[in-house]
């Protein structure tokens, strides 16, 4: 599964309709996207272009209308919803906009969270968490909740809960979208270490171009493709 | 991965998160709480009024005693018996006796007109007319205050539960009988049994205030032995020079408070189930708002991976927590407050009052609960549902 090389997510052919009442919206047409073990991909696009879309395909969020979505060698589309959410909890570390943190929770319980999920003992789901927490360099505001931390602590606490299953992908969706620079680069720094230090492949949404920056590869979609150029 | 272990502690974290933020619903939670407790208090103060008139009726029957009555009459007002008849029915085989005869007490049952406290309205309230016997037949009769009325003398005892119920009754007043005032000498107890909500005096004192010349309305008797009800009933109703229905206790007061037992468990039971409705709506309409301020919450837990199924049952515990913590406030207060608390109410067969104390009784509490219980289910199962059926993605964008 996380093979040191190859191709970890390999989409095929995907269309995504969405129906609302008897319109029919067309978000992904016949989109083709590989990403190699590794990598560090930022997806660009214009509102509503659908990157949210893709990026819910490629964590098994969400199913294609047509296609196919291959993630480590196995076809996420065919899942059961039950097998699917297991898969999540193996195999994917979120990062959402809003941090989404259980707010009657402390930053060690919320890092805990996806840990529930597993077999590992109390005492282990409590000592992976404080190394979560350490990686992101939050150990000191374990006890705080959520709203005693500044939005981008709490981003922070967001990225040591989807890293503490050590997932094999790190999907983030606008994971800079409600910060401001200084605590926007920081969160960038702490997704570019995780790449270059641990080898974590992420793809990163995002509407900002220094954000992008700082990923292996820049896609742009646009009318349900995608391209790597900004077309206008 | 997804052992009944693991299964298990998901529907507990995800338990807990709910109830654990169940303070940042406060207003919401706390009103549908209200509403089921309003509808448990309902159900248990009418069930409680329907065991407590039963509990009344049977502290007054005695296994032993019988009322015998005209034949075709349904209660004592509507009977009648000659002086002649009573004699021949104290006459029975089968009745216990003392030095002077059998215990047998003919009765005359009147009803006069007093103002009940609690609304200041005007009130039937029975005036029984009893012979010497009557002491014999009620064992559990003991005046409690003042003394007993002398025989001849148009003075009346009253029994705790008129005088608690109704305006001038306390000793040293006088009650209106007729044209003249007749003073109450005592106060009297029987066991909590309906005689308590009545008013005794000499039946031949109150024969000729109610021009009734030497006739009554009854006959209440001492039987030797319970076995001895089937002779005596027997010896009765084949006796040509009479026409009477001889009745034990038991089976007259029954006969009496059906009607009246039936109207309030209907009417209670009914009352109950349309409140239950309301308060239905107002626990779906509280867990919808729940889950739709825990949309984010809910939405981020089966992103992550946590199955639909610890939160549907996360939404339905939190449901019925709400609703058991309202029927349990309930039961206590009701318990607390209304057990033994004493009130009155029309006796269908006689149109008189009838005092009774509430029956608040455990398994009537647990029904109570129960019935919160079932309200708090059926107001949390469809919220419930609708936050495990929506897709993930959806979810996750409407926050
Ligand atoms: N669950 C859904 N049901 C109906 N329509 C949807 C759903 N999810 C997305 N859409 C529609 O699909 C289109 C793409 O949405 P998506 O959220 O993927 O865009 P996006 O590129 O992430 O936009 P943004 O930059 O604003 O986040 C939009 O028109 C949106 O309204
Ligand atoms: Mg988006």
């Amino acid at each position: 599964m996380t093979q040191g090389s190859g191709d970890l997510v390999q989409i095929k052919n995907v269309d995504k309709v969405f129906k609302r009442g008897s319109e029919e919206i067309h978000v992904l047409g016949g989109l083709d996207l590989t990403i190699p073990d590794g990598e560090f991909l930022a997806l660009m696009g214009p509102s509503g272009s659908g990157k949210s879309t893709l990026l819910n395909l490629i964590g098994g969020l969400d199913r294609p209308s047509q296609g196919s979505v291959e993630v480590g060698g196995e076809n996420i589309d065919q899942l059961s919803d039950r097998r699917l959410a297991a898969w999540r909890a193996r195999h994917v570390g979120l990062v959402f906009q809003f941090y989404n943190l259980m707010p009657v929770l402390t930053a060690q319980k919320n890092v805990e969270l996806p840990l529930l999920l597993t077999h590992l003992s109390r005492a282990e789901r409590k000592k992976r968490a404080a190394i979560a927490l350490d990686i992101v360099g939050l150990s000191h505001r374990n006890h705080h909740f959520p709203r005693t931390l500044s939005g981008g602590e709490q981003q922070r606490v967001g990225i040591a809960r989807a890293i503490v299953t050590d997932p094999t992908l790190l999907l983030c969706d606008e994971p800079t979208g409600d910060l401001d620079r200084k605590s926007g680069d920081e969160i960038l720094d702490l997704l570019q270490a995780l790449n270059r230090e641990q080898g974590k492949t992420i793809v990163m949404v995002t509407h900002d171009i220094h954000a992008a920056a700082r990923a292996s590869r820049t896609l742009y979609l646009n009318k349900g493709r995608l391209s790597t150029e900004l077309e206008e | 991965m997804a052992g009944p272990f693991n299964w298990l502690s998901q529907v507990t974290s995800v338990t807990a998160f709910g109830i654990q933020s169940l303070p940042q619903r406060l207003g919401s939670s706390l009103t549908s709480m209200l509403g089921i407790a309003g509808v448990v208090a309902v159900m248990v103060a009418v069930l409680s009024i329907a065991q407590g008139i039963m509990q009344t009726m049977n502290n007054s029957a005695s296994v032993d005693n019988v009322v015998v009555l005209r034949s075709g009459s349904t209660s004592e007002m509507m009977s009648g018996l000659s002086g002649d008849e009573t004699r021949f029915i104290a006459e029975g085989p089968g009745l216990a006796r003392n030095e002077t005869g059998s215990i047998a007490s003919p009765e005359l049952f009147v009803i006069i007109n007093l103002l009940k406290k609690t609304t200041l309205t005007d009130a039937n309230v029975p005036l029984r007319g009893v012979g010497k016997a009557a002491f014999d037949i009620r064992d559990t009769f003991r005046i409690v205050e003042g003394r007993m009325f002398e025989w001849g003398l148009n003075e009346v005892i009253v029994g705790i539960g008129a005088r608690m119920e109704f305006e001038g009754l306390e000793l040293g007043s006088t009650i209106p009988v007729g044209q003249e005032e007749w003073p109450v000498v005592g106060v009297f107890e029987a066991g909590g049994g309906l005689a308590e909500t009545e008013i005794w005096v000499d039946s031949a004192v109150l024969q000729p205030a109610y021009r009734r010349g030497n006739s009554y309305q009854s006959v209440y008797a001492k039987l030797e032995s319970p076995e001895s009800y089937q002779a005596f009933k027997d010896a009765l109703t084949s006796d040509p020079r009479l026409n009477v229905k001889p009745m034990r206790e038991s089976e007259f007061y029954s006969s009496q408070s059906e009607m009246l037992y039936n109207l309030i468990t209907g009417l209670g039971t009914f009352i109950a189930v349309i409140m239950g409705f309301g308060a239905v709506f107002g626990a779906l309409n509280t867990m919808y708002t729940a889950v739709s301020s825990r949309t984010r919450e809910i939405a981020t837990l089966r992103a992550l991976g946590f199955h639909s199924g610890p939160v549907v049952i996360s939404v339905l515990t939190e449901s019925m927590l709400l609703a058991l913590a309202g029927g349990i406030i309930v039961a206590v207060a009701a318990w607390a407050v209304f057990d033994g608390f004493r009130a009155a109410t029309v006796n269908m067969a006689s149109f008189s009052q009838v005092a009774f104390a509430f029956d608040v009784s455990a398994s009537l509490l647990m029904q109570g609960v129960v019935f919160a219980l079932i309200i708090g289910f059926i107001g949390g199962v469809f919220p419930a549902i609708r936050a495990a059926r929506q897709p993930v993605a959806t979810a996750l964008r409407e926050l």
